[in-house]
């Protein structure tokens, strides 16, 4: 049965990275009985392996809870989850935008932190309603009343109702709900409006085809209709509506203003119901999209390589399935000398190539080779054309470049004031713009730079957790593109130029960098029969070189009483040492050493 | 029939070497002699069964000089019986120069011993000791002699490389003892340290030579061999001229050979096989593990790559009907500028630097 609009809550809860979000929606879920206590394993909300490993929310799903609050009533909650991590900034901004208020977690021992100011921001953006919680107040460290006062400072958020919970014990976990239905609004819509339903998520579903989790703002609608997008105008017939429980998907006559539901239409690939656009009927067409589409468009850059050539083939059916279910990798074909056939892969940041690449090898068995992660470059040409660049192998000749320019990003970190010193010293080396430095409390810095998007590919956020012992934290956005001094590095073994591992580089930072390459390199090549010069060059010019050595001595000196077998058993694992190796020109590069100089700055 | 090879393994020692991982135990008299029992029946039950003939013998082990003599001399008759004398052209008894005796020495040669090797290992005796040799040289210098009295003057001796304490002037000393002995052929094997070894055990605390200063003590005994007269036809064998070992070159040129004993290997009619390490179970009649295929065309390159004339056109064609496999010289090739492999009309070959790495050079080739 339906509820009442008056009755339904819409929200979500935002928190910076491990203070509690899941655990709370897990403890909210038991406690409206959305799930029977035998099917409660940990955080049910991130149901993918790789979001329960890393602990984080990589893609937004929702569900309805029935709550009868001690009025009497029952309640719709949706509960809409968020991604947790800045790769995914937009998809959240859509989760918002479904909600009329937000949860918001504060971890009673952390404070607030970067995420909790970036998302709390967003959230008043979209006029959310917010309510605050403090939790893990079990903890040794907690100090609730500090951090209440802080939000209070802060935020601005009034903390004296904010409930004290622990979401691992359950300790106040009611309250939560109490807040949840007292203090954010209803959801508004017309229902007799035409359709305007935002979507905030889509999940590819091999039976069911594209799962498009909708928020109703006007209208209704039902199975049968025929539903169009907005940005795109593709339609199709919807086959089902319906609400998402916690286990199952329930399905409903129709859905109308103020819900949050999904639809099925055997749409076949999420890029055609693309988080942000507005649904609305064929028939009765809404005259103006919901506010706030954009097409997501990639940032980072890689090449993604089979390490055996024979998987190409199975690259290929890997990242077509993955694209299914994730609008915003692209890829496309490309050849390296060095690495054969591979593909382009474009990604929102860092961590979602990550996750991507993880996936590839974990749920589709590839063993993969990827080349130096890069962003899109502007190339400004003597001859007043400019191109974009994302693979260092379509460098253009220096000498018909004008200027180049790289892109630059507005970064914030927050972090205890003792680590400040360091810190600047991380973004002055990453080529930082120092803007300004704000005290948020007695205890809390946010130091704000402008950061070029490719210093913070590589590592940033590893060097900075290592240089604040974890306390910092850090957000970015794309700010504008630059004029930079850029040069291409290049890699030559035995003389032949490895293109697949050339990349572009500021050329303050090419010599250190070129040096770190060499002595990698040195290490993790094996001593081949022949001596094997490693030069790093820009141009034609070297800049770095190492050598390593010829291999003396692989023999089997004894060979008598007549163990042939055994003999031909060593060889056949040397072959097969061999298939693990990559040819360079004259020279076998084994995976470990290829990976070893892609992740240079592990161990800067 | 053609006369194939034959190999006994005797699997005893007084004592265990800390770098062997050959096969072998010490064990009483009568197990000796119900070993050598069942090596005769094996023998004659093949020469009956299969009309074997052997055109070289070969006791290794272990220490077949730990036999008693007369155990080793019935199965030296039961090895040549029902074969014209002419057949046998080499056979050669493995001899512990602190177990062999002037005795042993006229027992073997009135059976038809025409060469004995024997492990030097090392002429100095502080090297002996390190990798527990119980004799001192100058016992290895009393036997050759005795062996020379006794007929028999084709001696082999083992040298290793990169022994514990090896410099290139004790190695030296090593091949000048060689030269001086009278021997004839000399084997020189690097040290390898064998997996269950008590060498292995040691870890860091066994000091050796490294890969540099090992290869420059290979090098170094190449040349000293060859300066007195030794000349190289393999990684591991020198020898004057004509007393290259008949037997082991049928390793390498991939003939066939019958092994008896508890861990002989047998290669004959294209299959492989063995007995397994376990002397009791032999004595009692267990039969050959089979172990895949021989005698292919990747076999004989590996092999015959190991000797000097390496792998030859003339060869290819006699035994496979067909020249090189374009593939093979084109691997080769790849090599030939770096000084480790020559690529020619004869065939293909490795340098002595080639030899040093000749694992990787004969992956690469046969691909």
């Amino acid at each position: 049965m339906k509820a009442p609009k008056d009755n339904i809550r819409n929200f979500c809860i935002i928190a910076h990275i491990d203070h509690g979000k899941s655990t709370l929606a897990d403890r909210l879920l038991e406690l409206t009985k959305s799930v029977a206590l035998r099917d409660m394993s940990d955080q049910i909300l991130d149901n993918m392996d790789l979001e329960r490993e890393r602990g984080i929310t990589i893609k937004a799903h929702a569900v309805k809870l029935d709550y009868e609050a001690d009025d009497g009533k029952t309640y719709e909650l949706n509960l809409i989850d968020t991604p947790g991590h800045v790769d995914f900034n937009y998809e959240v901004s859509r989760s918002l935008a479904a909600c009329e208020g937000a949860v918001l977690i504060v971890d009673a021992s952390q404070g607030i932190e970067a995420q909790t100011l970036a998302n709390t921001y967003l959230a008043l953006d979209h006029d959310l309603e917010l309510v605050p919680v403090i939790n893990k107040i079990d903890l040794p460290a907690a100090e609730p009343d500090r951090v209440a006062a802080e939000v209070e400072d802060v935020i601005g958020l009034d903390c004296s109702v904010a409930p004290r919970v622990s979401a691992k014990t359950g300790e106040n976990v009611e309250q939560v709900l109490k807040r949840i239905v007292e203090d954010i609004p209803a959801p508004e819509g017309d229902d007799d409006a035409p359709l305007r339903a935002l979507i905030f998520d889509s999940v590819y579903d091999s039976y069911k085809g594209v799962i498009v989790y909708v928020r109703i703002m006007d209208g209704k609608i039902k199975a049968g209709d025929t539903m169009r997008m907005m940005a795109t105008g593709a339609e199709f017939t919807v086959v089902e509506v319906g609400y998402m429980r916690a286990t199952s998907m329930e399905p409903a006559k129709y859905l109308s203003a103020g819900e949050v539901g999904y639809i099925t239409a055997s749409i076949k690939t999420v890029g055609d119901a693309r988080v942000g656009d507005t649904v609305t009927t064929a028939q009765n067409p809404a005259k103006e999209p919901l506010p706030g589409y954009r097409k997501v468009n990639p940032m980072v850059f890689c090449g993604i390589y089979p390490a055996d050539g024979a998987d190409y083939e199975a690259l290929r059916d890997a990242l077509e399935k993955l694209q299914l279910n994730d609008a915003a990798l692209s890829y496309e074909p490309e050849t390296s000398g060095a690495l054969g056939f591979g593909f382009r892969c474009g990604f929102l940041g860092l961590l979602h190539l990550e996750i991507v690449q993880e996936r590839l090898e974990r749920e589709y068995d590839l063993d993969l080779v990827t080349t130096v992660p890069s962003v899109i470059y502007k190339i400004h040409l003597t001859d007043k054309s400019t191109v974009e660049i994302d693979n260092p192998t379509h460098y253009p000749d220096p000498a018909l470049i004008d200027y180049s320019e790289e892109p630059f990003t507005n970064a914030h970190i927050y972090s205890p004031p003792e680590y400040v010193g360091a810190i600047m010293d991380l973004c002055q080396d990453r080529r930082g713009v120092f803007k300004d430095m704000t005290y948020l409390a007695a205890d809390r810095v946010d130091i704000h730079y402008e950061l070029p998007l490719n210093e913070i590919i590589y590592d940033f956020f590893d060097s900075l957790k290592s240089r604040t012992r974890g306390y910092a934290s850090f957000d970015y956005e794309l700010l504008d593109y630059r004029k930079s001094n850029l040069v291409k590095l290049d890699v030559l073994l035995n003389g032949d130029t490895i293109d697949a591992l050339s990349f572009i580089i500021h050329s303050d930072k090419a010599y250190a960098r070129a040096r770190k390459i060499a002595e990698k390199l040195k290490d993790n090549i094996p001593r081949q029969m022949f001596e094997i010069p490693i030069q790093v060059g820009i141009g034609g010019k070297i800049i770095a070189r190492e050598t390593v050595k010829a291999m003396r001595k692989d023999v089997l000196a004894k060979c008598y009483g007549g163990d042939i077998t055994r003999k031909k058993k060593l060889l056949e694992k040397q072959k097969e040492g061999k298939k693990r190796m990559r040819q360079f020109g004259t020279v076998e590069v084994p995976q470990e050493a290829f990976m070893a100089v892609l992740k240079l700055d592990d161990d800067r | 029939m053609r006369p194939v090879g034959l190999y006994v393994h005797f699997p005893f020692c007084d004592g265990k070497c800390p770098y062997c991982d050959f096969y072998s135990s010490s064990e009483d008299e009568k197990t000796k002699t119900e070993y050598a029992n069942a090596v005769v029946k094996k023998i004659a039950f093949e020469k009956e069964e299969n009309g074997f003939l052997f055109d070289s013998v070969y006791f290794g082990g272990g220490t077949p000089s730990v036999m008693r003599g007369n155990d080793l001399k019935r199965i030296a008759e039961a090895a040549l019986s029902n074969q014209d004398k002419d057949v046998l052209r080499e056979f050669t008894v493995e001899c512990n120069p602190s177990s062999a005796s002037a005795e042993l020495f006229d027992t073997l040669a009135s059976c038809g011993v025409n060469r004995i090797s024997m492990g030097l290992q090392s002429a100095v005796d502080g090297e002996r000791r390190a990798l527990g040799r119980r004799a001192d040289a100058g016992t290895v210098s009393k036997r050759i002699k005795e062996a020379f009295s006794a007929g028999i003057s084709n001696i082999s001796l083992d040298l290793m490389l990169g022994i514990p304490g090896q410099t290139r002037e004790t190695l030296k000393a090593s091949v000048d003892f060689c030269a001086e002995s009278g021997a004839k052929h000399i084997s020189a094997y690097m040290l390898k340290i064998e997996e269950g070894t008590p060498f292995y055990e040691m870890g860091d605390k066994l000091v050796l030579p490294g890969e540099d200063e090992t290869c420059d003590l290979y090098n170094e005994a190449c040349e000293e061999l060859e300066k007195s007269g030794f000349r190289q036809y393999e990684i591991s064998n020198f020898a004057l001229p004509g007393f290259e070992s008949f037997h082991n070159l049928k390793y390498w040129n991939d003939e066939e050979y019958l092994g008896v004993g508890a861990s002989a290997h047998s290669f004959i009619g294209g299959k492989r096989s063995y007995y397994p390490r376990d002397t009791a179970g032999f004595i009692g009649g267990t039969e050959p593990v089979q172990d895949g295929e021989g005698g292919g065309e990747n076999e004989y390159v590996m092999l015959r790559l190991r000797l000097c004339d390496g792998l030859t056109e003339e060869g290819m064609k006699r035994r496979f009907g067909h020249a090189i496999p374009e593939k093979m010289r084109k691997a080769a090739e790849r090599f030939t500028s770096y000084g480790l492999a020559v690529s020619d009309e004869r065939g293909i070959r490795f340098t002595r630097k080639g030899f040093l790495v000749s694992n990787s050079l004969i992956a690469e080739i046969i691909g």
